[in-house]
């Protein structure tokens, strides 16, 4: 018998996977048709890119709605945003290594390891193949407490994904800039987190 | 001066890229019987939701057939006309490729002035038709860089810069050019909004050395795929400099100036560590965010299209232009 209350979770997380895929779905079809514009490669990079942004923002956003609204309902897809931000991300990530530098590989190694903006965007984006990874149930049992100090590593990825698009811009800042308030905001909800954390490692480091 | 920009092996393009001139013709004349239906069609999807939405009437500027010489055979695949339309860098218009195709529309060329001055014996004033009338036009097929790493080959036609600057006489003090893009802040909407604009100070400024304003290969363009500018190409008239990075051809240019000392340029104000003067295209200086070896050629074909090539030192003209800088360390003057 499925209660009414799983019922809204089931409808939640379908909007998300048909929102999601069919948008992933529709930019690619578009530019494989060439039907995205001049020049498709781009289009589909500032897509997904743009896309793990907002699903990132999103997932952050959980916790202050279930915090201050009581919608207790959203802590259920909280995971499932963040692991299409990461798929987002893959995809951003894989356009890049396919369509931008197709496939050459010298060519790759060298802008993540020469161009700053790069280089902090392939941090992030290693930070969410982590937490994509050990999201699963069997992990995070594994790693018991271990699992939530790993997961706070989603804030620096936040960090270095709004450094990353305000970096990647030649001089067009406002977008960056909005993005890099809203990250802001989010990271300002969890302050007494940080304070707690930061007092614990003062402890620690005087005893 | 023709010999100036024939063919050259060394800027002979891989086997891949070669199409037959006659699918090369037969494709140009399809496209030019297109004409303004082909054009209509370049709204991007985007822009026609808009207009569905809103019922809004957008008319597109017309653009009109050009007399010219025709440039000779060249093997190399031409940037397909409805992408040489819709992906520009127009500040003014917009910071997004598909800005200035989207906003340009209502832009009025007509009446326009062009003002040559400063060292010269004689100014001179072209007013519209001066620009499209006075100098016999002539289509030159020239490869476009842009210092992000793309790149088009574009059919321009116009003449070169040469003659219009020898009619103006120029004065021995004469060393350097600067170009001025029209100021309109009501026409051009990036000029009114740092936040549609990118945040750079307008107008737009360029420029040159005199001898590179000389140089044969130098164009001022007043036209593309046979017809005249559309605005979002910077109609009526812009500098097209075929082996520095795109944003050295400055576009709706209202003035040119000859002047003693080294004009200032809009892109080295805003970041004198990434936009030289010169930006001469060189794949051994990279910019700190795209790296110059190599660049992405935009031609037909979606997603997969394989067009990654090599970039070539003066964008494959150093047969005839890197006599100018001979003596110059072009790392130090990038």
């Amino acid at each position: 018998m499925i209660n009414k209350k799983s019922m809204k979770v089931i409808l939640l997380k379908s909007v998300i996977h048909l929102v999601s895929l069919s948008l992933l779905v529709n930019v690619y079809y578009l530019a494989i048709n060439d039907q995205l514009g001049a020049d498709p490669v781009e289009a589909v990079l500032h897509f997904t890119g743009i896309g793990a942004f907002n699903l990132l923002l999103l997932s952050l956003l959980v916790t202050p709605i279930v915090k201050y609204c009581q919608w207790r309902i959203f802590m259920q897809v909280r995971r499932l945003l963040g692991l299409y931000s990461f798929t987002y991300a893959l995809c951003h990530v894989l356009s890049f290594l396919a369509f931008e530098v197709q496939f050459d590989w010298p060519l790759f190694i060298e802008e993540i390891y020469q161009r700053p903006y790069v280089t902090i965007g392939m941090a992030a984006f290693v930070i969410l193949l982590t937490l994509a990874v050990t999201s699963i149930s069997a992990m995070k049992k594994q790693l018991g407490r271990k699992w939530q100090l790993l997961h706070n590593w989603v804030y620096l990825a936040l960090l270095l994904v709004a450094i990353h698009f305000y970096w990647s811009v030649k001089s067009e800042i406002i977008e960056p800039s909005i993005y890099i308030i809203l990250a802001l905001g989010l990271l300002w909800f969890r302050k007494d987190k940080f304070t707690r954390w930061l007092a614990n490692k003062h402890r620690a480091n005087n005893h | 001066m023709s010999k100036a920009f024939r063919q050259h092996s060394s800027w002979q393009i891989t086997e891949n890229q070669v199409t037959d001139e006659a699918v090369y013709r037969s494709r140009r004349s399809f496209l030019k019987r297109l004409g303004f239906v082909g054009a209509s069609g370049l709204l991007s999807p985007h822009a026609n939701a808009i207009d569905w939405f809103t019922h809004k009437q957008t008319k597109r500027f017309q653009t009109h057939p050009l007399k010219f010489q025709a440039s000779p055979a060249t093997s190399e695949s031409l940037t397909p006309e409805q992408k040489v339309l819709s992906h520009n860098n127009f500040y003014e218009f917009g910071t997004n490729k598909s800005d200035p195709s989207e906003n340009a529309q209502q832009f009025k060329v007509k009446p326009w002035q062009l003002k040559v001055s400063g060292e010269v014996e004689q100014e001179i004033t072209l007013d519209y038709d001066d620009l499209l009338k006075r100098f016999s036009l002539e289509e030159r097929i020239y490869r476009l860089r842009c210092v992000e790493a793309w790149s088009m080959v574009i059919p321009w036609i116009g003449f070169p810069l040469a003659q219009l600057i020898k009619q103006a006489k120029p004065l021995a003090k004469a060393k350097y050019v600067a170009f001025e893009t029209l100021y309109d802040p009501q026409q051009m909407p990036g000029q009114n909004s740092r936040r549609i604009g990118g945040g750079i100070d307008y107008p737009y400024v360029e420029g040159l050395r005199l001898d590179e304003a000389m140089h044969p290969l130098t164009l001022l363009s007043v036209g593309l795929y046979g017809k005249t500018l559309p605005p979002q190409n910077g109609a009526p008239i812009r500098l097209v400099v075929p082996w520095k990075y795109g944003f050295k051809s400055i576009k709706s240019i209202v003035s040119i100036r000859l002047v003693e000392k080294m004009p200032p340029t809009t892109w080295n104000l805003l970041a004198p560590n990434e936009y030289g003067f010169y930006a001469n295209v060189n794949p051994e200086v990279d910019h700190p965010r795209w790296s110059q070896a190599s660049e992405r050629r935009i031609t037909t074909g979606g997603l997969f299209a394989r067009n990654r090539i090599e970039t070539l030192p003066f964008n494959g003209y150093g047969e005839q232009v890197a006599e100018l800088y001979k003596n110059m360390d072009l790392r130090q003057y990038y």
